[in-house]
């Protein structure tokens, strides 16, 4: 089944969808340009902006769901943006609609928890307003109808991220980490604009619908070309290999910040992004899908190993996200089965690892900051909410029957599987190891004996944080089986993406799916054995080569600063070098030598009136003559 | 011919904003015989500005309900074509703003005739006043110039010289404070413009000579018929070139402009720096490609090297000046050398209108910038009056940064540097040149744009980043006038800066129509 064609609408809520967009961006406008006045309301009104959002887009929704399948890709123009290139316009479809449920739903949600975790905060303010923008930025980039419009989101998004993981700029950590992630994101937003410069130049438009529609007449390599352009810009926004450095350092920023962004929506463009341009760049068969599984598999194994060996809870859930966008990315590229199941699990991960994350924050609450696992331990009892909902999140994540995320990874598991065994078996082990990762973190923080710090009190959080994880691990335990159950978001999808001839049949008794469970119980009795049962050490042990590559984060920086970090410096320094004796030099010698010009011609102007006199009849002289010459030439 | 001599028909409706400034300078003379001298001030002042104001008024009239006239004016000798009227304007802003700053007391001598330093100087000023005679000195000047810049005749231009530069040179000497070195620049200047007006009185002799006519048109026709080739009428043209030159400042004829626009009173400086520059711009236009457009190819590339000359030795002698109107001056000089650029450029066939009216633009906006960069001069001031050497500046930032701040922008303005009305003036001028192949010369005028700005770049760092003089001077409390002027130069350089078009247009529509013969 193919995508259907767009159509054009007016009015409506969907005539409005632009409020979505606008609603937050006023509110990041009010809240940074009003200053201290707005301090003691900022954040409800970081708050109000996003339900308006969260409402336009349910009532959106609403108005999608009233028409027929082939009625649902709807195109509302808005201005002339660049006269003759780019008109700006949104495309309300079944895809976008479902990323600006998530991303207002999720965002609205995560704000409120905000109100209390960020309470003591000074610059509490100034985050809502961040957190407006990012919202603003990232409906813009799902909600645009073309490259340009998605490109100014997505450079809207880096910018949020960027000023939220510095949110904190007094710590280094923090500061780096920002430029980090800022930097990274460049190389990625460099391949995107090249990418879409090239989409330009290939079919003279960035519109969607008019590229999508005209692409098959391209060339082979062209298309070959944008595809892996704009993979490479999916793989910097969304911590793929081999931009995935940035994300375990962005966790400096505050924890509500790493459940939004860096886990729950921002990270998750780059999935958007070739699940949009998919049917065009990326078909099935394609080089540039091969590419995108063979990334999503190394990421997902990647992550998955970094999560293993983290005692830095936040950054065990980062690793944990690397991994799952992993099999979004390894979904993405399998075509119109695999679209459903990468957006199914960009969904339900949304909520689970949202979910995670915010409990982890609410731990952090209840200890002081404290991120280290390692001075967890026995916390059930004292953070009963907190403790039942992370459950259920990590339930949800390692693929526990009939949670969600049991439905839609091994959805991606099953499709990878028909499409390459190699790439479903990696898939699988993926899957394994994940349980004993998140076992790990499970055990380590609320089982076992307790390893606190001497001046920690746990206590469980306020209301405002409490219901929000609540409502997330609902999500966590029923959207999955909703979704992929039925058919539900295949149908749902398929005027946007495209859809297979044949309805999708889920089974739940399967090759993979018994070897899927069967290596997850492994690796969570694994953990058991070594972090449950087993005394935890309070300092990590050295371990074994196999655990510092791991801890390492594979090697990554290592490799990003012996490849690019050292080279860059020399060449930083030789520019210096060069700048100072070469250019300085040249520059410094001319300006002496205008300078000393200056101070002898002075020296003419003696004030004499009659050697004045002496200079016109000279230069009158000089005139007539040059005059004679030439005429008489 | 019976020997009957016919009446001159005389246009009077084009030259009508002319004849009120003339008008209004005998007016002017009329009060200062007549009129108490407690009450002359109060009845010059809106004399001199109601008659600028009113010969503004007129040029649009004239524009907007009548067109621009196809005929010479006043049987020949007066053309008030498209550029005349809007050099017209031009001129008449720039005087009423600068008259505006005329206004200002405490700018001009008690009594000129009184030798500095002795008891009847110290009795003057002890009486009060100022001489108000400067009032109608000033509307002849300014009469001069407008006829200057539109005379279609050598011998009216000549007239029209003399006109314009005799009031200057009085006015020059009028400064109230160091009165000698402002009686030295009145000598000075009076001596050599006498001079140079010998050079083009001489010239045009020796054209008259070759083309048997002083009529513009006349020796255009001429020369197309002749075809050049005469010796008399190369040194001819050369001494009409060396006369027009000396007034703009032009190298190797600049080294008058530093003495004077130093030693004359601040508010008469920003008249000579801005109106007499665009008169004598319009002038210059006028004799080169009106009536020695057809020797084009053998006076093209002396004035390159005059253009080129001027804009180096500017910019390069600006470098070393201590005295901030002294650096206004020799940064007048190099933007004459930029003008000059347009000059050369403005050939005839397609380009021609694209350079004549990137002139016409720049003009405007280097006056009004220039007399606004003035008007802040007058405004620091210590014991001895305006505190005209730059170390007197250090810091001034700290203690006036709204004052210091739009002279820093008036000076990114002479640099030329983007969203200031400098920016596009420039791009106005070098980019048609560009295109009508004077490629060498635009590269060394921004070559000279770099060397200039970092003087003006020098100033804005001593005024920002330095620590202020203890006994640095004070900023006045600007008058009325003053303030105005400061005022209308900024918001004229940020508006002509970011919101050009209007104007570019306006020059655009005026230069389409060209000169008429």
């Amino acid at each position: 089944m193919e995508p259907v064609e767009i159509i054009q609408h007016s009015g409506g809520v969907i005539g409005v969808a632009w409020l979505m967009i606008a609603l937050p961006l006023l509110g990041a406008a009010i809240l940074l340009l009003g200053g201290r006045r707005t301090d003691r309301w900022g954040h409800l009104l970081g708050v109000v902006m996003s339900l308006a959002s969260f409402a336009v887009a349910v009532l959106a929704f609403v108005e999608l769901l009233g028409m027929s399948g082939d009625q649902r890709r709807r195109e509302i123009e808005l201005f002339q943006f660049i006269p003759g290139m780019v008109d700006m316009g949104l495309l309300i479809d079944p895809l976008s609609i479902a990323f600006a449920l998530l991303i207002t739903g999720v965002g609205s949600l995560i704000h409120i928890y905000s109100i209390g975790y960020m309470s003591h905060d000074p610059g509490r303010r100034r985050f809502f307003s961040y957190l407006n923008l990012f919202v603003a930025a990232m409906l813009l980039l799902v909600l645009a109808d073309n490259y340009v419009g998605l490109y100014i989101g997505w450079e809207g998004v880096g910018l949020a991220s960027y000023l939220l993981i510095g949110f904190w700029q007094h710590k280094p950590s923090a500061a780096t980490a920002a430029q980090k992630a800022f930097i990274v994101n460049r190389v990625g937003d460099f391949g995107l604009a090249i990418g879409v410069f090239l989409i330009w130049t290939t079919f003279g438009s960035v519109a969607y619908g008019p590229v999508f529609q005209v692409a098959g007449q391209a060339e082979q390599g062209v298309l070959t070309a944008i595809g892996l352009l704009l993979l490479l810009g999916a793989c910097g926004k969304s911590a793929q290999l081999p931009l995935q450095s940035w994300l375990l350092d962005a966790m400096e920023g505050p924890t509500p910040v790493s459940a939004l962004i860096h886990a729950a929506t921002m990270v998750t463009a780059g999935v958007y992004l070739v699940v949009r341009s998919g049917a065009a760049f990326f078909p099935v068969g394609s080089t540039a899908a091969l590419v995108v599984t063979v990334v999503g598999v190394a990421t997902l194994l990647a992550g998955a190993i970094i999560g293993t060996a983290k005692d830095d809870i936040k950054k065990g859930l980062a690793g944990s996200t690397m991994s799952q966008i992993g099999y979004m990315m390894l979904g993405a590229g399998l075509g119109p089965v695999g679209y459903v199941f990468a957006i199914g699990h960009l969904i339900t991960h949304g909520f689970f690892k949202a979910n995670l994350f915010l409990g982890a924050g609410s731990i952090m609450h209840a200890m002081n900051d404290e991120v280290d696992m390692r001075k967890y331990g026995g916390l059930r009892k004292l953070l009963p909410v907190t403790f039942v909902t992370f459950f259920i999140g990590y339930l949800a994540i390692i693929g526990f029957p009939l949670l969600s995320g049991y439905f839609t990874k091994d959805g991606i598991i099953e499709t990878a599987m028909h499409h390459s065994p190699v790439l479903g078996w990696l898939a699988v082990l993926g899957a394994g190891i994940t349980g004993f990762y998140m076992s790990r973190m499970v055990f380590m923080t609320f089982f076992g004996q307790k390893r606190w710090a001497e001046d920690a009190h746990p206590h469980e959080s306020p209301a405002v944080m409490t219901v929000p994880l609540i409502i997330l691990s609902i999500g966590s335990i029923f959207l999955g089986g909703y979704l992929v159950l039925g058919n539900t978001l295949a149908n749902w999808l398929a005027p946007a993406v495209g859809g297979p001839e044949e309805p999708i049949e889920f089974h739940f008794v399967t090759t993979p799916g018994i070897a899927t469970l069967v290596l997850v119980a492994i690796g969570a009795a694994f953990a058991w054995m070594k972090y449950g049962r087993a005394e935890v050490p309070v300092v990590a042990p050295r371990g074994s080569f196999v655990t510092t590559f791991a801890r390492r984060d594979l090697y990554g920086d290592a490799i990003n600063e012996s490849l690019l970090m050292r080279p860059g410096q020399w060449l930083t320094r030789l520019a210096v070098f060069f700048d100072n004796r070469g250019v300085d030099g040249v520059v410094n010698g001319i300006a002496a030598g205008i300078g000393g010009t200056s101070g002898r011609l002075r020296r003419i102007q003696t004030g004499f009136a009659r050697s004045y006199a002496l200079s016109i009849l000279f230069g009158a002289a000089v005139v007539a003559g040059a005059l004679l010459l030439v005429g008489n030439i | 011919m019976n020997g009957a001599i016919e009446a001159p028909t005389i246009e009077y409706g084009q030259l009508m904003p002319m004849l009120l400034v003339f008008g209004a300078a005998v007016v002017g003379v009329l009060i200062e015989a007549l009129a108490p001298r407690y009450l002359r001030k109060a009845i010059h002042v809106p004399v001199t500005l109601l008659s600028l104001a009113g010969a503004f008024a007129l040029i649009i009239l004239q524009a907007v309900r009548d067109g621009v006239p196809e005929q010479a004016s006043a049987m020949g000798a007066i053309a008030v074509d498209g550029p005349a009227l809007f050099i017209w304007g031009v001129i008449l802003v720039l005087a009423f703003i600068s008259m505006l700053l005329i206004n200002d007391d405490d700018q001009f001598v008690a009594q000129a005739a009184a030798v500095p330093g002795s008891p009847e100087e110290e009795d003057a000023v002890a009486q009060g006043g100022a001489h108000t005679e400067v009032y109608p000195l000033a509307l002849f000047a300014i009469g001069g110039m407008l006829l200057f810049s539109s005379a279609n005749d050598l011998l009216i231009m000549f007239v029209a010289l003399e006109v314009m530069s005799l009031p200057l040179y009085l006015l020059c000497g009028l400064a109230r404070r160091r009165r000698l070195l402002s009686q030295e620049a009145s000598v000075k200047y009076f001596l050599l413009g006498a001079f140079s007006s010998g050079f083009f009185l001489y010239g045009m002799a020796l054209v008259y000579g070759f083309a048997g006519t002083v009529d513009l048109g006349g020796i255009s026709s001429a020369l197309a018929s002749v075809g050049g080739q005469d010796s008399l009428l190369y040194i001819g043209v050369a001494l009409l070139g060396v006369g027009l030159f000396f007034k703009i400042g032009a190298a190797p004829f600049q080294a008058w402009k530093p003495d004077v626009y130093q030693g004359a009173p601040t508010p008469i400086t920003a008249l000579m720096a801005s109106g007499t520059l665009v008169a004598a711009f319009g002038a210059v236009l006028r004799v080169f490609w009106v009536a020695l457009g057809n020797l084009d190819w053998d006076w093209r590339p002396v004035m390159w090297a005059v253009a080129i000359l001027t804009m180096v030795v500017g910019a390069i002698l600006a470098i070393t000046q201590t005295d901030i109107k002294r650096m206004l001056a020799y940064s007048s000089i190099a933007h004459a050398g930029f003008l000059l650029i347009g000059v050369i450029a403005t050939g005839d066939a397609e380009q021609n209108s694209g350079s004549l009216s990137g002139i016409l633009f720049y003009l405007l906006t280097y006056g009004i910038t220039t007399v606004g960069a003035f008007a802040v001069v007058t405004m620091v001031r210590d014991a001895g009056g305006e505190a005209g050497h730059l170390s007197r500046w250090a810091g001034l930032g700290k203690r006036s940064p709204l004052l210091a701040g739009i002279f820093a922008f008036f000076l990114l303005a002479f640099a030329g540097i983007p969203l200031t009305s400098g920016f596009f003036g420039k791009y106005a001028v070098f980019a048609p040149a560009v295109s009508g192949g004077a490629l060498g010369l635009v590269v060394v005028g921004v070559i000279s744009s770099a060397v200039a700005a970092f003087f003006y770049v020098r100033v804005i760092v001593l005024m920002f980043f330095s620590e202020p003089a203890a006994d640095g001077p004070t900023v006045a409390l600007p008058s009325v006038g003053t303030a105005a002027v400061v005022t209308i130069a900024a918001a004229a350089t940020v508006v002509l800066g970011v919101f050009p078009q209007p104007v570019l247009d306006l020059a655009d529509q005026a230069a389409s129509a060209l000169f008429i013969r």
